[in-house]
């Protein structure tokens, strides 16, 4: 059996920088495990631009973004091993994977770091009727096909769900010569960021359907039309309202799902809400020595903010290496009113240096409301909003000062108020 | 001569009102700050973007090398700049930052690779 300190599952932007990190910190023996043939993860087919504003100052695509990472990754000469695909992690922290070389492989390592990313929910988890023909994908496995292997998957197109992936395909089937007839959403507010709704849509005059949803799907081969209706607040169709569209491909955008079916069979615990691990302030889960970063914890709409997890989970795994412990989780972040979760979910102030950033999505869309950080029965933060959306993460940062404060606090509840 | 748009600079998005004459911003409106307002201007006289996009690769370890503008370009420029890339071909290796099209569609701006291909033969 190999032996490595740490192991990270995963060479996307979460395990690229965990790994940096970790290195920086003193770490040497690690070794990288991703299932494609290059390192990098969904940032290789986001060839728009957009990409870390927040780290590097300036907008890069997807690809120019991971390629900084990747180059930084081999100067420090840290291993990896591509088109290795990780079968099974015990509670033992070993780890069983697979490619066409070694085989099977059996590794051993002090540390873990959870890095697997997220993926699309496909047709199957929304239940769209009609015929099951030729032409319907997943608006990131279009991206695929078009970015990467350099074909197109249609001519006439409409999108289901108008999450960014969604916007991003609608232009970029169009400049690829395709005419995209409409992005349909279900809710009554787009998924996505405003600026892709306005440089994606609005540029091509590619018309968005909010509170409609595909009712039918027709063709028997390949995809001829798919119908469409206004949906009701239940959102559910509403009769009279449906409309024809000819097309040859349906793209869902309808949401992704972090990936854990490893994390799962290890008996990690993991969130109903984010479907990730329940992390602490360090990024561990609750099996010792295991942490987790990026869309496989909950999905971001900024990699910035992938990159900036992923070096504390780093930090904290090549910590544990050395021997630190993070003890028990003293206090539980309560989501509640608005509030669908937090990233971390646990707390233990010890291991507090400075401050730690919390991060969540809320429930709806709020106009001119308030954040409110409630330590036990005390508002230690309320800070105004003038447009929360399910769209967009929030922030809020706790200082080691308030955890002093409230000493032998046990619940932080955060909540969206009124005032 | 109105003009609506929906300001891009912050998440509130807010639906903005351009009034114009002679293609000159006479006054904005619906805008909760300065950005809006700036935003309305440059999108009402000269609208740019950035284009990523992607051109065949010959002997490379991929088949497509995706590319960009390197500054931004006038936003009327976009279809005549995609429709010059998909008659383009490179050969590997690229790196990083390579010149694909020199002056793309007379615009002064270049198109560079995005991406490190490393060669297959």
């Amino acid at each position: 059996m190999q032996q490595y300190d740490l192991v990270i599952i995963g060479g996307g932007p979460a395990g690229l920088a965990a790994a940096i990190s970790a290195k920086d910190s003193g770490i040497d023996n690690i070794l990288i495990l991703e299932r494609d043939d290059s390192l990098g993860g969904i940032l290789n087919q986001c060839i728009h631009n957009g990409f870390g504003l927040h780290t590097f100052k300036e907008e890069l695509t997807g690809p120019e973004y991971a390629q900084k990472f990747i180059d930084m990754v081999e100067e420090k000469r840290i291993t990896y091993k591509l088109k290795t695909m990780v079968l099974s992690l015990t509670k033992d922290k070993i780890i069983t994977a697979v490619n066409g070389e070694d085989g099977i492989l059996e590794i051993k390592a002090k540390a873990v770091i959870l890095a697997m990313g997220c993926r699309e929910r496909p047709r199957g988890a929304i239940n769209i009727p009609g015929s099951r023909c030729a032409g319907i994908y997943t608006a990131g496995a279009a991206q695929k096909f078009v970015n990467i292997d350099g074909y197109m998957p249609g001519k006439e197109v409409v999108i289901l769900g108008s999450g960014d992936i969604g916007l991003i395909m609608a232009r970029r089937m169009t400049l690829e010569g395709a005419k995209v007839k409409a992005v349909v959403e279900v809710m009554p507010y787009s998924g996505g960021l405003k600026r892709n709704i306005v440089q994606c849509l609005d540029d091509f005059c590619i018309p968005l359907k909010l509170s409609h949803t595909v009712i039918d799907v027709k063709g028997k081969d390949r995809v001829e039309g798919v119908v469409i209706a206004m949906v009701d607040e239940n959102r559910r169709p509403i009769e009279g309202t449906e409309e024809y569209i000819t097309c040859d491909t349906l793209l869902l955008s309808v949401g992704l799902v972090p990936e854990n079916e490893l994390s799962r069979n290890a008996e990690i615990s993991l969130s109903p809400v984010t479907g990730g691990p329940m992390v602490n302030e360090s990024m561990q889960t609750n099996m010792e020595g295991v942490f987790a970063c990026g869309n496989v914890l909950h999905v971001h709409d900024l990699v910035d903010y992938v990159t900036l997890e992923s070096y504390n989970a780093g930090i904290n795994a090549a910590k544990y290496i050395k021997g630190k412990e993070f003890k028990e989780n003293k206090i539980e972040i309560m989501a509640v009113e608005g509030v669908r979760y937090t990233v971390p979910k646990y707390v233990n102030p010890e291991n507090i240096d400075k401050s730690i950033d919390v991060r969540f999505r809320v429930g709806d869309v709020y106009k001119d409301k308030y954040i409110s950080v409630y330590f036990d029965e005390n508002r230690e933060i309320h800070s105004k909003k003038r447009v929360l959306a399910p769209g967009e993460m929030e922030t809020v940062k706790l200082t080691k000062a308030m955890f002093e404060k409230y000493d032998g606090c046990k619940t932080i509840t955060i909540k969206v108020e009124g005032e | 001569m109105k003009k609506e748009l929906t300001c891009i600079g912050c998440p509130i998005g807010c639906s903005l009102e351009v009034d114009l004459e002679d293609n000159n911003v006479i006054k904005v409106t619906g805008n909760v700050c300065k950005r809006g307002a700036d935003y309305a201007v440059k999108e009402c006289t000269n609208p740019t973007r950035i284009v990523t996009s992607s051109v065949v690769v010959e002997n490379g370890e991929i088949d497509v090398v995706p590319v960009k503008t390197e500054n931004d370009i006038p936003k009327d420029k976009i279809f005549d700049v995609v429709n010059e890339l998909r008659n383009v071909k490179v050969k590997a290796p690229i790196n990083v930052g390579d010149i694909i099209v020199e002056n793309i569609c007379g615009t002064s701006v270049n198109i560079i690779a995005t991406r490190k291909v490393e060669s297959s033969l």
